[in-house]
Order: structure tokens, then sequence, then C-alpha cells
């Protein structure tokens, strides 16, 4: 894993490809995170928004090189989070154990956070998201819209500096679509970098910093996102395949 | 069926009267097969999610032998330990044929497969739910198969309860290796066999209602066990 | 450390595991004095153990745990040494035994006797006291023979029989001759539901709960009588045998107390085996 050396830049993709047996997902991609983006990746099902994200959090195995910055912590929140059997305290727990475990591992010394200090972040964690209330309850008893803000304190709980999501709020009703909207947005403000696939052009336009747009496996617009909407208004970008809904939700 | 209903009469009468021999040859068969599952489990349950979860070269040859292995004769699971504890074995020495150690050696042999085939599917089932993100949190193989392994805890007890079914319910390889010996190694099972085999079918039928319904209370306290909504559907449903 | 339910369980489980062995230890050291016994089914199925053991036991204080098979398979744990003393019926395969050396010198101990048995009406019309005349009509006869086919000392009593009709072999000579590799109890029970004919032992016979429309037909022929020795296993072949204490069981088996007991055990009244040890 080599180091970056540009500075601001937390992952940088040159030339990556991955491929699912005959399949090919990404197709030379290059593409670099830099600290404080907000990106959002857009593109119609199948684009290849989600194995970017796999290899943006280094899952998956890839053609090409990945560089990604010395100490880096990164946490991913997939589309349909798995929790386990457990309560939602004990599902962020397990993820900070697992996290400090690695980290430890990878910085080669022994993880430096115990018990009690894992319980504290699990709690505040469980706070941030508003979910202090549930702690005991069974993960997998909560309502949808709980379950994401479950997985996002998951990943907040241990501060990462870069957070991958993929299609964070699919899945979910309005008010607990915009739950998770105003969490993502409090996450930018306090520092984080994020990175996440949707197929609301209205929540990329309200989040979002950088517009990726990905079609077969290959990034054809990678614009701010000022300039991204204003081609899109000119007619110069053709933002989905036909057949997708349009982005007309209004805020 | 009325020789049926007779022999449930007479299963209910025993089970009040609670005669000493019927208490003692019960009591053996639960602590042989329960011995039996006990072994088995702390072997079986982490093989089998080892197996789910590591990838090796002929990975999938031992697979394919496990899953033969569920369909071993207890018979022949009796005869080959038997032909090792024999004096004329290479474990003779042990000197524990025909006695309940030797009952629960067969036994778990029997149980082992059972519990490992079962366990890897429970932990493969959850792997391809929850595989990839529990290692993108950190979590390596090993982790990843403990953690699937407490995700999936009442699929494990049930794995648990049908390897005490294929055990409590056998009675090729007890007999062999236990002798069948009154007040020593006779349990339900080769009760059963020998009253068959004496021509008192409707005892031996009442003994297997006995056997049954103490089972069955063994499940019925399983069952009462408190788990959190959600768990109810786990797997085996 | 995170998993706690599993630390918790598992510290429980050892708990269990060490309890549980405990257990399992302690009823083998609380019985030492004891021989394992390999006999019959066909003497199990008499009921004559539970008579005559604890009155062995009583005299000397030793256990008797007894691995009732087949003689065949009795006199292979014998071999094994898996047993240390043979309670077995068939005198030709247990002087062989002797002979090669697997067993101390055999002594008699006692006789049953076997009785033809068939359905209570008899079609075959073997009804009488001669077993040859007996067994050479039903091989002309349409009606089922069934064979225990296990080895077993009755089961070599019987192809004796049939060899004295002139039929060495039965199998594939005797037309609707059956065998089923299965012990008295079960063939008796097979005879039962399909009324064939079969050669039993007395003992099992009148201890058998399910005579359906079966019944004695021949009883008497001397050559019925089936007689019974005790064999101490080799300690020279197996040193670990208990031959002292296998040897007190032979020496009271075959002395007064032991053959008066023997004398002593009645089904409906009816003396099931005859003491006949040599002093």
């Amino acid at each position: 894993m080599a180091v970056i050396r540009m500075a601001g830049a937390l992952v940088d993709l040159d030339d990556v490809s991955v491929r699912f047996g005959a399949q090919r997902a990404l197709d030379g991609v290059d593409f670099t995170v830099r600290r404080g983006e907000v990106v959002a990746l857009v593109g119609a099902n199948g684009s290849g928004k989600t194995t970017l994200l796999r290899v943006l959090h280094g899952v998956i195995a890839h053609a090409g090189e990945r560089r990604i910055a010395p100490g880096l912590r990164h946490a991913m929140v997939y589309q349909r989070p798995f929790l386990l059997h457990l309560s939602a305290l004990r599902n962020l727990l397990i993820g900070l154990w697992l996290a400090d475990r690695a980290a430890a591992r990878d910085a080669q010394r022994p993880s430096a956070h115990g018990r009690a200090e894992r319980l504290e972040r699990a709690r505040a964690a469980l706070a941030r998201v508003g979910l202090d209330a549930l702690a005991s309850r069974s993960a997998r008893s909560l309502s949808g819209g709980e379950q994401q803000r479950l997985a996002l304190a998951r990943g907040w709980a241990t501060r990462p500096k870069l957070l991958l999501l993929d299609e964070p709020t699919s899945s979910l009703d309005p008010a607990a679509r915009q739950d998770v909207e105003m969490l993502l947005k409090g996450f930018a403000a306090d520092g984080m970098t994020l990175v996440f696939s949707t197929h609301d052009l209205a929540q990329a336009r309200w989040l979002a910093t950088r517009i990726v747009h990905l079609e077969a496996g290959r990034i054809d617009a990678d614009l701010s996102s000022a300039d991204f909407f204003r081609s899109v208004a000119e007619g110069g970008i053709r933002a989905f395949s036909p057949g997708e809904p349009a982005w007309s939700r209004t805020r | 069926m009325s020789g049926v209903a007779a022999s449930a009469a007479t299963a209910l009468e025993l089970i009040i009267h609670a005669d000493p021999e019927l208490v003692r040859t019960v009591a053996l068969s639960f602590m042989v097969s329960g011995t039996a599952c006990f072994v088995g489990a702390w072997l079986g349950v982490p093989a089998g999610a080892w197996l789910a979860a590591a990838r090796f070269s002929g990975r999938r040859a031992v697979l394919i032998a496990l899953d033969t292995l569920l369909a071993l004769p207890s018979v022949v699971a009796g005869l080959v330990v038997y032909l090792l504890l024999s004096r004329s074995g290479p474990l003779g020495s042990w000197g524990i044929l025909f006695t309940p150690t030797a009952m629960v050696i067969a036994q778990t042999i029997l149980v082992l497969p059972v519990v490992a085939a079962l366990a890897r599917q429970v932990v493969a089932d959850g792997l391809a739910e929850g595989g990839e993100q529990l290692h993108a949190l950190g979590a390596g193989p090993v982790l990843r198969a403990a953690l699937m392994l407490v995700h999936a805890r009442w699929a494990v007890v049930t794995l648990l309860l049908v390897a005490f079914g294929r055990a409590v319910s056998e009675v090729g390889a007890v007999m062999i290796v236990g002798g069948n010996i009154a007040g020593v190694t006779r349990v339900m099972t080769t009760s059963i066999a020998l009253e068959t085999s004496k021509g008192d079918l409707p005892l031996a039928l009442a003994l297997g209602l006995v056997l049954l319904s103490l089972v069955a209370l063994l499940n019925v306290v399983v069952a009462l066990v408190p788990r959190s909504p959600g768990l109810a559907g786990a797997t085996w449903r | 450390m995170v998993p706690h339910p599993l630390i918790h369980f598992a510290r429980r489980a050892v708990l269990v595991l060490l309890a549980g062995a405990a257990l399992a230890a302690a009823p083998a050291r609380a019985q030492d004095r004891f021989i394992v016994m390999a006999s019959t089914t066909s003497t199990e199925q008499s009921g004559l153990f539970p008579h005559l053991l604890p009155a062995f036991k009583k005299a000397t204080g030793i256990e008797v745990r007894v691995v009732a098979v087949g003689t065949g398979q009795a006199l292979d744990i014998g071999r094994r040494g898996d047993a240390d003393v043979l309670f077995v019926h068939d005198k030709a395969a247990e002087e062989r035994f002797v002979t090669e050396g697997w067993g101390l010198p055999r002594r008699d101990v006692m006789y049953n006797d076997f009785v033809l048995i068939g359905p209570k009406n008899d079609p075959a019309g073997v009804h009488g006291k001669d077993i040859v005349a007996a067994l050479t009509k039903l091989a002309a006869s349409p009606s089922t023979f069934l064979s225990r086919g296990d080895k077993s000392g009755t089961h070599a009593a019987e192809l004796r029989y049939w060899q004295l009709a002139g039929i060495d072999g039965p199998v594939g000579k005797v037309a609707h001759y059956e065998e089923c590799g299965c012990g008295m109890g079960p063939a008796l029970n097979i005879a039962a539901s399909s009324g064939a004919y079969l050669l039993s032992d007395r003992g099992t016979w009148l201890n058998f709960k399910n005579h359906a429309d079966l019944a004695i037909l021949v009883e008497g022929d001397k050559r019925l009588f089936n007689q019974y020795g005790v064999i101490v296993v080799n300690p020279a072949k197996h040193p670990h045998v208990k031959r002292e204490l296998a040897q007190r069981f032979a020496d009271w088996v075959t002395s007064d107390d032991g053959q008066a007991t023997i004398a002593a055990y009645k089904i409906n009244g009816q003396q099931l085996f005859f003491p006949d040890a040599t002093r």
C-alpha cells in the first residue's frame, strides 16, 4: 500500500479496474478523494458506484493502484447494513472493538483503548444519531431508519477522517431520509470527508461539494457541485440513462 | 391402534411410578448422549465455523467427506470403536470397552459430522449475508466466524438439539461398544431393542414413548428460554 | 473483551464438563470386583441371570457383567480377550476354542432343551417326539421353516439335526427355508406373524410374550438337549483377564450351591435348566 504524497489527498486511485467474472464493474478509473470534500457518486444501477466505494475502502481486489494517506481512519456504511442479533449498543461496541484491533495491528502496537473508553464512545455515538433511548433494544428489531442511523453511528464512532456510504437513504421513508441527511450534513460540518452514492440528485445537490457521474464502470463527469448542476441545466450532461426517474424533487 | 393407546397408558404409569431401574436407564441415556453432544459441540462447532470461513486447497474434498459422514451408520461407528477399544485392538490397554465411556466415544463420533456440517452451513449463510461488512469493520476470518456463531446462536442451539436427537435415538453403536449390560451400559434404546427381541412389544413401545416424552420435555425447556424479537425467524423455521 | 455472552457460557460449560467427568468416573471406581461374562441372548432371555447372578454376588461379593450376544460373537469376544469368562452352549465350538488355546478347560454346567415350535394346527403334521422325523416331513412340506442363521448355539444345533435327517446344509436344498440372521426373540416374532416352524430353546419360548398361534410341536427327543459349558478365558493369551475372579465363578456355578440355584429357577412352575456339572 503506497503512501500518498499529494497534499490534502486521502485516497488516490490510479487506473483501477475491477472484474467480477466476465463483467467489468470498474474500468480504468482515476479518482482522488481530498480532505474536507463531500463527494456524491451518481449514476444508474450497475454503473459501478458501490464497487468504487468498496475499492476506496480497500475490501476488494482490483487492478491498478490504490494509495492511501498514512494512518487514515476510514469507515464504510453499506446500503443494507449488517447488524448482529445483539443490542444496538453491543453492535457499536463490537464495531469499536474490531476497529481498535485493526488499528493496533496496523500500527504494530497494542490497543490504546480500554473497555470503559469504548463504552463511552459507543454511548456518545448513539447520542449523536439520536438512538440513546434504544441502546438496549435488539438491533434487528429497529425500524429501517433506526437501523440506518445505527449503522451511521457504528461508522462515526471510530471518528474516521473519511466516511464512505452506499446509498444511505434509498430504502428509507421521507422522514427517516431527512434525519440521515441532517446527520450527514452535521458530520461534514464537523470536518469529516464524505463519499456517498445516491440516486437522489436533490440530495446530492444539498449535501455534496463535488459530483462524480459514473457510467458502465467509467467516470464520465467529475465536477464541483455548482459546475455539475449548471451543466445539467444547460443540457450538457445527460445525468441519467433513459428511464431513470427525473431529479425533480425540490427543497 | 389400540395397541398404541395401551402402550401410552403403560408409558404414563412407568413415568409416574419412577421405577428405579427405569430412572437409572433414562439417566444413563441422557448422560451418555448429553456428554457426546457436549464434546461434539466443542469440537464440531469451531471446526464447522472454520470450514465456512477458511479457504484452502482440498476444501471441497473435505466438505464432501464431511457430508458423507452424515450418513455413517451407527452400527458401523460402533464397530470401529469396538475394534479400537477391544483388548486385542490398539487401545485395548485403556480397558474401557463395555463401559459408558466407550459409548460416549462412539456417539461423539456419530455426532461430530452432524454438528460440524450444520455449523458450517449456519456460519456460511451468515457470512454470505454479512461477511464482507464484518471484514470492512476490521474482522479477520476467525473473528468473522466467531461473530457469526454469536449472531446465529439460536440456530446453533437447534443444531445441538438435532445432534442430541441423533445420539439419544441410536442403538447400533451403544449396543456394540456397551454390550447392553444390565445396570451398567443399558440405555433406553438398547432396552427397547431387548424388550422387542423378547417379544414384549407393548413394553418396548411404552419405553419408546417414555423416551420421546422426556426429549419433548427438554425441547419445551429450550423453547421457553427468552430470545430477542427478530431471532425467532432465524435459519431453521 | 467484547463477546461477553461467549465468555460467560464458556466458564459455565467448563464447570459442567468437569462435573460430568467426575460423575462418569465415579461409578467405575466404585465397582472394582467384577468380571465380564460373554453369554448368549437365549440364556439372557430365559431370565436365568437375574436369578443366578445375585446369588453368586451374595456368596462371593463379585459382580458379573453379562454381555449377551450370539454364540459366535461370544466366542469372538473371548478370543479378543474382551471378556473374562464365557458361558455358552455349543460344545463343539467350545472345545475348539479350548484346543486353540483361547480358554482353560471347559466344564459342563447344565442343560436345557430345544423344542420345535410351529402353528397350532400343524399343517405339516410333525407333532411327536422325533426331531429328525419332523424335519424330514418339513423338508417335503410347503410350510416355511425359519432358521436363526446367526451362527448361534441354537443355529448350530439346528444344522446338526438337519444333517441327521440327511440334509447337509439346508440352504438351497430345502424349499421354503428362510434365514433371518437374528436372535431367538426376533425369530419367534417373525414366526408368530407368518406361521412358520422353527427351533427354539425352551427358556426363551416360555419367557416369550407373543405366542400368537404358535405351540410346541416336538419335544423330549434326547437329541434336543442343549448342553451349557463355562470357560475361563486363557490368561496366557490375555494377561489382563481377571483369572481368580473368573475361576471363582466357574467353581461356584459347578458347585452344589450353584447347581442348586440353577435347578431352583422355574418359569410357571416349570424347571428350565438341569444341572449336570461333574466333579
